[in-house]
């Protein structure tokens, strides 16, 4: 392999991406901009639920309770029906999620030392919301019972401190339980994916369709020449697209890398080695750039997203899932850079997640090699 | 319409030609819909949980009972000291901590408040936050019977103190499973991807190879080439709301508790959009690399995401609240959701169809006119 020749398809591919502005500001700029969208847009952090009351009571217990929801900031009060009201429509229109209905003779109940049934209409739809607002719901009724306990325990009607647990929990590498944290090590994994094997699959597949492949063909230059010359670019581009990402991520949101930024380079570059042969190999399996895009986004951008534990747990899946989960290879490098950026560990901490993924590199690339030369490219 | 049949004929000739094309556009969404629909999944079960359990006395055994009888938790191990947590927490082995302390019992034992710790990994923050949330369940649960004894204890009885009762009914997907909120939203996504990505490519290749001039000095009318492009692609996207709505019933279960006709109409109105959104693509770019990059990463991506199919639109901040209502696609996953989950008609919808209406129209307009002055 000479290092002369290697050098000069690198730099042709780099001239034709700077040809293509407008793909190349894609390249650098989409992963900021997901990086926004993520930071700033999205979360699951459930705030502010549109809740509408309907308070058949109107009693001091019955306000008691509905201030003690609206001052938990977790709800809106958004409408109070009054009896009689279509409840379904108010959730069907989106007005309100979740409505509460506090019977008549509540207060009644409560002074008798019999129970007080509240009814909490939820709207299912967003099943995930709908868990956390039940989750909310439940914990500020819950201490409206214990206080309601205190209030009438000890003996000569005085005040009871009523602490039947003291129970802490704490929360690591992410205290505040924010939804970004979580996301950012993950959304690295996906940019890499995607851009690292579509970028480097149509660039191959478009020199097919032109033609432009042939006149290559006929050159002095070996397979494993064009194939490293080719990725090289992609390579450097998606590192300089993890290089903004972390400094993103750091000035705007605050997720600075605690662990060292040399495992976390070791990591990315063994990751975008297997991303580019996979890249290689989808383009020596098709013909047309559409095909090579659907055959790319399909096999790597679905799997970064859905089987990588990115957004959605691995551990909730169904075992034919979690199985093919194993060869996804952006779930081993969420592992290992989720450890080293929020956790601070190295990557001794994962041999395993780091050996599969070197594993995946050597049987992509492999195979890439084989069909690329075999093709006589 | 001769001409205009003619047009038609030769497109679906060329889908054909290239013949992994039409598989594509069929078993692509389908893996989608089930790599969607089985991993689509926040529900959190099985939360791995590891014990340091420092008291060992029969009420600190009945409290780790309670943890491993609810179901949500599963114990994957113990250890002696908190600071040997450490590993299992930064290797993702367990996901909380619970650690009780010396003395649980004994405190238990005379009537004080006994203390009890829980950490966790706090990297996923969702899971985290509702794993947190069941372990407080069940503190307050255990802690509900330790007050209640306490009471009894100094002679008062807690039946005399009325308590609330909370009893949630959830309406249209009473198991809370979050499947049903993710299944329907496949069908958008295959949609985009096969009326606005595929059809802007298309458009681009015949640029690229030079044949769209061909098409310009035949007498077509630029709106017959228009709209015979575009045809094949519609009947595809049409197959494939078929195809999902019989999969996503039928294999999820999830229900179809509106009409079919009325999600078939507005699915056309959609259509309107992301035909108009991928033409007005291809008369931006030069090559198909490029309608590729520009349809996923500046209008997939972003529509997905800002459109509350995935993430609620409730929870983002005021500014993008009010710019998600230029995306089509949140009007139709609101007609999505309630079509097959609540059961929603045109009376309910109608704000969404109008929405979608509205975008659909201004959309095409532009892009024909665009398509047209680039023909001439």
């Amino acid at each position: 392999m000479s290092l002369r020749k290697l050098w000069s398809v690198a730099w042709k591919e780099l001239i034709q991406s700077a040809r293509d502005p407008l793909s190349l500001g894609m390249l650098l700029g989409v992963p900021c901009m997901m990086l926004l969208l993520y930071g700033y847009a999205l979360s699951f952090d459930v705030r502010h639920i549109r809740l509408a009351v309907q308070d058949n009571d109107k009693s001091a217990a019955s306000r008691d309770l509905i201030a003690s929801f609206v001052n938990s900031t977790y709800f809106d009060l958004v409408a109070t029906p009054p009896p009689g009201t279509d409840l379904e429509k108010l959730t069907a229109r989106r007005v309100a999620k979740a409505v509460l209905v506090i019977p008549e003779r509540t207060s009644e109940d409560l002074a008798a030392g019999r129970p007080a049934r509240l009814q909490l209409l939820l709207d299912g739809a967003d099943a995930n919301t709908a868990s956390t607002v039940l989750g909310y719901a439940n914990a500020l009724v819950a201490a409206a019972n214990v206080s309601r306990l205190a209030g009438s325990g000890g003996p000569a009607g005085g005040k009871l401190t009523l602490a039947p647990i003291v129970y802490e929990p704490r929360v690591w590498y992410n205290p505040e339980l924010d939804s970004t944290h979580f996301l950012i090590p993950g959304l690295i994994g996906f940019i890499l994916m995607l851009t690292a094997v579509l970028s480097t699959a149509l660039s191959v597949v478009r020199e097919k369709e032109r033609g432009t492949m042939e006149q290559i063909r006929v050159t002095s230059l070996k397979p494993g020449e064009l194939i490293v010359g080719k990725t090289l670019p992609y390579l450097g581009i998606s590192l300089a697209a993890t290089g903004l990402i972390l400094v993103a991520a750091r000035s705007l949101f605050g997720v600075a890398v605690a662990g060292s930024y040399l495992h976390l380079f070791a990591a990315t570059l063994i990751y975008l080695i297997g991303a580019l042969g996979f890249g290689l190999l989808i383009s020596s399996l098709v013909d047309t750039q559409a095909m090579a895009f659907q055959l790319g986004a399909l096999s790597s951008m679905l799997p970064a997203i859905f089987l990588s534990g990115f957004i959605f747990p691995l551990r909730s899946m169904p075992w034919p899932l979690r199985w093919i989960s194993y060869g996804v290879p952006a779930r081993y490098f969420n592992v290992v850079l989720r450890g080293v950026i929020l956790k601070g560990a190295g990557l001794e901490s994962y041999p395993q997640d780091m050996g599969f993924l070197v594993l995946y590199a050597v049987v992509v690339l492999t195979l890439a090699y084989a069909r690329l030369s075999r093709r006589e490219v | 319409m001769q001409a205009l049949l003619a047009m038609i004929r030769k497109e679906f000739q060329q889908l054909r030609q290239d013949r992994k094309m039409i598989p594509a556009m069929i078993a692509g969404p389908v893996i989608q819909l089930i790599v969607l629909g089985f991993a689509a999944n926040l529900d959190v079960s099985h939360i791995p949980l590891v014990l340091v359990d420092q008291d060992r006395t029969p009420a600190s055994r009945a409290l780790v009972d309670r943890f491993t009888g609810s179901g949500t938790f599963d114990l994957v191990g113990a250890e002696d000291t908190p600071s040997a947590l450490d590993p299992w927490l930064v290797q993702g082995r367990a996901q909380i901590a619970l650690v009780i302390g010396p003395g649980y019992g004994a405190d238990v034992a005379a009537g004080r408040p006994p203390h009890l710790q829980a950490i966790a990994d706090g990297t996923d923050s969702n899971s985290s936050g509702l794993g947190l949330g069941y372990v407080s369940q069940i503190v307050s649960g255990v802690g509900g019977e330790l007050a209640a004894t306490r009471l009894s204890a100094i002679g008062r009885s807690p039946g005399k103190v009325g308590q609330f009762e909370l009893v949630p009914r959830v309406w249209y997907n009473p198991d809370l499973r979050s499947r049903w909120f993710y299944v329907p939203a496949v069908l958008a996504m295959v949609l985009m991807l096969v009326t606005m990505i595929l059809p802007s490519m298309a458009v681009v290749k015949e640029k690229e190879i030079g044949t769209l001039e061909q098409l310009i000095v035949t007498p077509l009318r630029p709106w017959q080439i228009l709209v015979g492009k575009l045809t094949p692609f519609v009947v595809v996207g049409m197959f494939d709301l078929v195809l999902i709505t019989g999969l996503v019933t039928g294999l999820f279960g999830v229900p179809l508790r509106g009409s079919f006709l009325l999600l078939t109409g507005l699915t056309f109105l959609f259509l309107m959009t992301t035909l108009g959104l991928g033409l007005l693509v291809s008369s931006v770019v030069r090559t198909q690399q490029q309608a590729m990059g520009f349809c996923v990463y500046v209008l997939m991506v972003p529509m997905i995401y800002l459109s509350g199919l995935i993430f609620p639109i409730e929870n983002m901040p005021r500014g993008f609240q009010e710019a998600s209502r230029v995306i089509p696609v949140r009007y139709y996953a609101n007609i999505l959701r309630g079509i097959f989950l609540k059961g929603s008609g045109i009376d309910v919808l109608w704000p969404d169809s109008l929405a979608l209406l509205l975008i659909g129209t201004t959309v095409l307009t532009v892009a024909s006119l665009r398509f047209r002055k680039s023909l001439d």
